[in-house]
């Protein structure tokens, strides 16, 4: 039951910030590199998607496989990357966490019933301050009736 | 130019534009994001699963498009990055943005882009905001 999962959280897990992680990143990308690849370049706009490494490396601590989406039937319809502040840099380490922030329905213009879900994953730094939230949104739409 | 000059509603000195986007580039971005989602690179299973190919992965032109302005503005004044994705990207598509200042206040400016492929289709609209240092 999808609903069941609103409010759950994963383990902590660690992020360090590594810059042949970045560089990697960026170049797949086609970014300039030469903007990014000192040992204090800040992290790219939405580096931290690669938060995937370092979840999937702790039990527990991704909460999206416990909410039961089918994949032919949804989709990755919205994202944000909020910095509280200057994105953190190469050589630091964060703490991420995250949580199903809400699954709600909405009916669309057709009458079908969609099914959203927020996942929120929040990065504090060593001093226990949040440096930055990622939130994820994604829809799955109704099983096709014949 | 110096981007930080623009006035609400100016268009970016610049556009960008990303492909055609080869499937090479799909295996690249998967692995350093470590996105490993089997529908972006895995014919069979793309098929099963209704679409006609593997499809491109979302954050790949949201992330380059997203690095893109990041660049003109300056990395570390980044504040907050948000998509929304309107339309699959397949492989073969070519990208084109455009973008204006949205909002500027003292030190904090504001962009929205918005990503088009070669149909003219809207695949994903962005926002931006940056704040420079004092």
């Amino acid at each position: 039951m999808v609903a069941a999962v609103e409010g759950l959280s994963g383990a902590r897990f660690e992020m360090p910030l590594e810059q042949g992680k970045l560089l990697e990143f960026i170049e797949s990308l086609h970014g300039e590199t030469r903007l990014w690849s000192h040992s204090s370049a800040h992290i790219a706009p939405t580096f931290l998607t690669s938060a995937f490494f370092w979840e999937a490396r702790t039990e527990s601590a991704d909460v999206k496989r416990n909410v039961a989406f089918d994949p032919a039937r949804s989709v990755h319809a919205e994202q944000i990357f909020t910095y509280h502040g200057p994105p953190p840099k190469v050589g630091e380490k964060l703490a991420g966490q995250s949580r199903v922030e809400r699954i709600y329905e909405k009916t669309n213009r057709q009458g079908k019933v969609l099914t959203f879900v927020d996942v929120v994953t929040d990065f504090h730094d060593d001093f226990g301050v949040l440096r930055a939230s990622a939130t994820m949104r994604a829809i799955e739409f109704p099983e096709e009736t014949s | 130019m110096n981007v930080w000059q623009l006035k609400v509603g100016d268009s970016l000195p610049d556009s960008f534009c990303l492909g055609p986007i080869s499937r090479s580039d799909i295996v690249r971005y998967q692995g350093a994001s470590g996105d490993f989602q089997p529908v972006h690179h895995d014919e069979e299973f793309a098929r099963k699963a209704g679409y006609k190919a593997p499809l491109v992965v979302g954050m790949y032109p949201a992330g380059a498009i997203s690095l893109w302005a990041a660049e003109l503005f300056g990395p570390e004044s980044v504040r907050q990055t948000a998509f929304r994705f309107s339309a699959m990207v397949w492989p073969g598509d070519t990208l084109k943005s455009e973008g204006q200042l949205a909002s500027r206040d003292g030190a904090k400016r504001e962009i929205g882009l918005r990503l088009t492929n070669q149909q003219g289709e809207c695949v994903l609209t962005c926002r931006m905001t940056f704040e420079r240092e004092a």
